[in-house]
């Protein structure tokens, strides 16, 4: 009970940390293309251990995480190739 | 027949996890959706447009951090609280439960604070000093369907909580509750950085 609760104390610091260190990212500012992808790896990494740890899925059956996350993932790349290359033409072309 | 067989053909349970929790894990993918699309789509326009950088990092890059503080550590009392549910200590949990509802409102506290002071400096969903219009329509589109999720919460968990001290709800309807709260702690590790942390402005 106690190791559980220990283990959820970790992650919440690990959640802390990575946000401290993407608040640092957004003081030394990077070029943007950069800041973006660096601060969505992080917020990505930040989601995998909310929805692990917090929401249970490492201790659920792997079925229900294969049935949930690969059809959201595939959605949001169809989200993002719609209007990706759009966006890279625009960046290209410094509009 | 063995269990392993038996799993996928019907009358069993393959994904071992309640109707109810199943329910919401659904929802939750369906609303992971509509804020994914939302931030794609913001992501979009900020390309396509010029689009300003008003936040200073102090202090509204500090403020909305505690934000951030705040709905994490709401995460993980209602971790508590759910663990306290599972070992039938229905005083601790309530105690547990009402602790993170008091984070969100908090949260919410706070975000209504910065709205109002953004509003005081002129943005409107159809106007800012700034330039671009829909800097104000994405703003408070994306943040006020964000807070509109947390103020739901906060009323949901008071419900649980005080259903579940009085014996009306069981453990897993705790746990759902807590599925949906880390879902809005998990939504808001995607608003803050791309509405916050992408605007600061350039010194």
């Amino acid at each position: 009970m106690s190791a559980q609760r220990n283990l959820m104390m970790k992650v919440w610091v690990g959640l802390l940390a990575l946000t401290l260190i993407e608040v640092l990212l957004a003081y030394i500012q990077l070029q943007p293309v950069l800041m973006l992808s660096l601060l969505m790896g992080f917020s990505l990494v930040k989601a995998a251990m909310i929805m692990a740890y917090f929401m249970h899925l490492k201790f659920d059956r792997p079925a229900l995480t294969w049935m949930l996350v690969p059809p959201l993932v595939g959605c949001i790349v169809v989200l993002i190739a719609y209007l990706a290359p759009d966006s890279l033409m625009m960046l290209e072309a410094g509009i | 027949m063995s269990q392993v067989t038996s799993t996928w053909k019907g009358g069993g349970s393959p994904f071992a996890v309640g109707r109810k929790k199943l329910g919401m894990w659904l929802f939750v993918i369906s609303d992971a959706l509509t804020f994914s699309s939302l931030l794609v789509v913001y992501s979009y326009l900020r390309v396509a447009n010029d689009w300003p950088k008003p936040f200073e990092f102090y202090p509204a890059i500090i403020f909305s951090s505690a934000m951030t503080l705040v709905l994490l550590t709401s995460s993980l009392t209602m971790v508590f609280g759910v663990a306290a549910a599972h070992a039938g200590e229905r005083a601790k949990a309530a105690k547990w439960i009402w602790l993170t509802a008091l984070g969100g409102a908090v949260f919410v506290g706070l975000h209504l604070t910065e709205w109002n002071h953004l509003i005081h400096e002129g943005v409107t969903p159809f106007a800012n000093p700034w330039g671009v219009p829909l800097f104000g329509a994405t703003f408070f589109l994306i943040t006020g369907l964000h807070m509109t999720h947390v103020a739901i919460g906060v009323v949901y968990l008071g419900v649980v909580a005080t259903g579940f001290s009085r014996g009306k709800f069981d453990s897993e309807d705790v746990e759902v509750s807590g599925l949906y709260w880390h879902f809005v702690d998990l939504v808001w590790m995607f608003v803050f950085p791309m509405i916050y942390l992408l605007s600061v402005t350039v010194q």
